[in-house]
């Protein structure tokens, strides 16, 4: 077989049960595309000598006929999960020579389940950005160009570099992380799916926390049958983690049934942003017309606090920062910044976290001190907390009236060109987030699925919002989307 | 609201992030930019709403005050810049 490293999830999986090829050729297959695209910026620390051995074992497994679905499939793991012995530093200088000696649970089940570890992936620092462009290993590229110019594109963030990957045919997945948008926007850049799940389906634990009420790690795949076999692998109970859901994991790939009659699909009015692109506009009426003919219920819902995710977000995300990396204080790992005679202890945390924080990072971190402050507390942190309870009660409302999914635009835009919003306000780039964002305020589970292309030749998708718990059933009216737009464009290589 | 350069220069304080003075006014318009973005939470009439705590409907898990692991002293201490005789050292704290 040719072409290994672009398989899906579950060719993979059939062929080498079928005895058509092996994990160890499949991994051959991952490394060597590795190793050619070097201008992706995708993968920041390769681990091939792991891959070799997990591969082995995986095809060992595999001819014992006690093979899990993800046994022998070779993944990217974005940097933010801790791996043990191997470099995990969250894209920032201040974790720079950090290499933990525990696993985090969600690559602890996927090794468990047999899958290979092809390296790690770049990503906005502290997953911070949306562009990938924070990164302290310099930018990750999208495979994907508008037309004939060559002009580097971002491939989104802050999973940038796992969507890089994926889209560029680097691995067959990929792991992300998802606070505001980082693993549905970099997917709809790309043109790959990619799914966060409800809060507290995948532990979190040993993934380094940006704001934990808000994180969720998700699967980022080449299709949706992909997100539900590896999403299946990743989720469950996990007692280190006390906000983990003691609930059974449903076969999610047996849901993919693709008939979505009698569903009804909610949208939202507010998602229609001023100055939306028409092609955005058009997008998703395409995409409610194929839910449509598909035989689910169209309505018209409304969502009235959607306008204050965002200013939310920027209060509770960046509180819930600056007390997570209160850590990074150069004593107990990463980086210590060299010491002037007579400097003591605040110093060093001082010059330490100047040193190893980039500009966004120590932003935020320093919004988060403001709006958590005595005086300011009530009048910023406890408003957007309330706010937020406004927020999840719009979805319960319209879950509660019969709506089963919703439908709305994954991004305001396709992917812009790296360096393009440097002179931006950083509220700009937060914009990016805008649809996206109200899901993790109200922890439910939100997929991106690519269902066309803009004029340039550029890859745009859609988001499902589901019920909370319900991603068997979030899955399978994405797998109708899929179904319907039949989204097969892939870039062409450059790199 | 408008932060000025005396308010970032206690934030940064706070956040024990060394900034130099020459770059707290920039600090400073940048914190204004985003405080005025979060300042429509203003509109919204909260009358009555509950601080959310939990995104989902359950309470914190418990578990038995017991000891569940230890003894991994090398391992805590691998990653340390500066480790010594089985402990964290840094620089003078008291006189």
């Amino acid at each position: 077989m040719s072409d290994l490293s672009k398989l899906t999830i579950a060719q993979a999986r059939d062929a080498m049960r079928k005895g058509d090829t092996s994990s160890a050729e499949i991994t051959a297959a991952c490394l060597s595309e590795i190793e050619g695209a070097g201008a992706l910026g995708a993968f920041v620390h390769n681990t091939p000598e792991i891959a070799n051995q997990q591969a082995a074992a995986a095809d060992a497994r595999i001819k014992a006929g006690d093979a899990p679905d993800m046994c022998g499939i070779p993944l990217g793991i974005k940097d933010l999960f801790c791996t043990k012995g191997v470099p995990s530093q969250a894209a920032s200088r201040i974790l720079e020579g950090f290499k933990p000696e525990y696993e985090s649970t969600v690559t602890t089940q996927l090794f468990d389940a047999g899958a290979v570890m092809l390296g790690k992936l770049n990503m906005d620092e502290f997953a911070m950005g949306s562009s990938n462009e924070t990164s302290v290993y310099a930018d990750a590229v999208n495979p994907w160009r508008r037309g004939n110019d060559d002009a580097a594109l971002t491939p989104g963030g802050s999973s940038g570099g796992s969507a890089s990957a994926v889209a560029a045919d680097l691995c067959l997945a990929a792991t992300g992380t998802d606070t505001g948008g980082s693993i549905r926007q970099p997917a709809a850049f790309v043109g790959i799916t990619g799914m966060k799940p409800t809060y507290g389906r995948v532990s979190r634990w040993g993934v380094v926390a940006f704001a934990s009420s808000l994180d969720q790690a998700g699967p980022m795949t080449k299709d949706v049958r992909d997100a539900a076999i590896m999403l299946e692998a990743m989720c469950g109970h996990d007692p280190k983690d006390s906000t983990s859901a003691d609930l059974a994991v449903p076969n999610f790939e047996a849901a993919l049934t693709g008939d979505i009659k009698g569903k009804t699909i909610g949208i939202p009015k507010e998602y229609r942003m001023d100055g939306m692109p028409q092609e955005i506009e058009q997008l998703w009426a395409d995409g409610t017309t194929m839910l449509k003919d598909a035989g689910a219920k169209i309505v018209d819902i409304t969502l009235p606090h959607t306008k204050y995710a965002l200013p939310a977000y920027y209060v509770i995300a960046p509180a819930e920062a600056s007390s997570n990396l209160a850590r990074y204080d150069g004593v107990r790992f990463g980086h210590r910044a060299k010491l002037a005679q007579g400097d003591g202890i605040t110093e060093m945390y001082e010059k330490t976290r100047a040193e190893g924080f980039g500009p966004e990072v120590q932003r935020r971190v320093m919004v988060g001190t403001y709006v958590l402050s005595a005086g300011f507390y009530d009048a910023y942190y406890n408003r957007a907390r309330r706010v937020r309870a406004l927020i999840k009660q719009d979805f319960d409302k319209v879950f509660a009236d019969g709506v089963d999914a919703i439908l709305t635009p994954a991004t305001p835009s396709a992917a812009f060109g790296l360096g393009e919003m440097a002179d931006a306000d950083p509220i700009q780039m937060y914009l990016n987030d805008v649809f996206t964002v109200t899901v993790n305020l109200a922890g439910l589970p939100g997929i991106a699925v690519p269902t066309g292309v803009d004029k340039q030749g550029l890859p745009l998708g859609l988001q499902l919002i589901g019920r909370p718990w319900e991603e068997a059933d979030l899955l399978n009216v994405a797998y109708s989307l899929e179904q319907s737009a039949g989204f097969v464009a892939k870039p062409a290589k450059w790199w | 609201m408008s932060i000025d350069t005396e308010t970032a220069r206690r934030v940064a304080k706070l956040a024990r992030i060394k900034v130099e003075d020459e770059a707290l006014p920039a600090l400073a318009s940048e914190f204004s930019a985003i405080l005025g973005f979060i300042e429509q939470l203003n509109e919204v009439d909260v009358e009555g709403v509950e601080p959310m705590t939990s995104v989902t409907p359950q309470r914190l898990k418990r578990r038995e005050d017991v000891v569940t692991d230890g003894s991994q002293q090398e391992a805590v201490l691998k990653n340390a810049p500066d480790a010594r005789e089985g402990f964290f050292a840094v620089p003078k704290v008291v006189e």
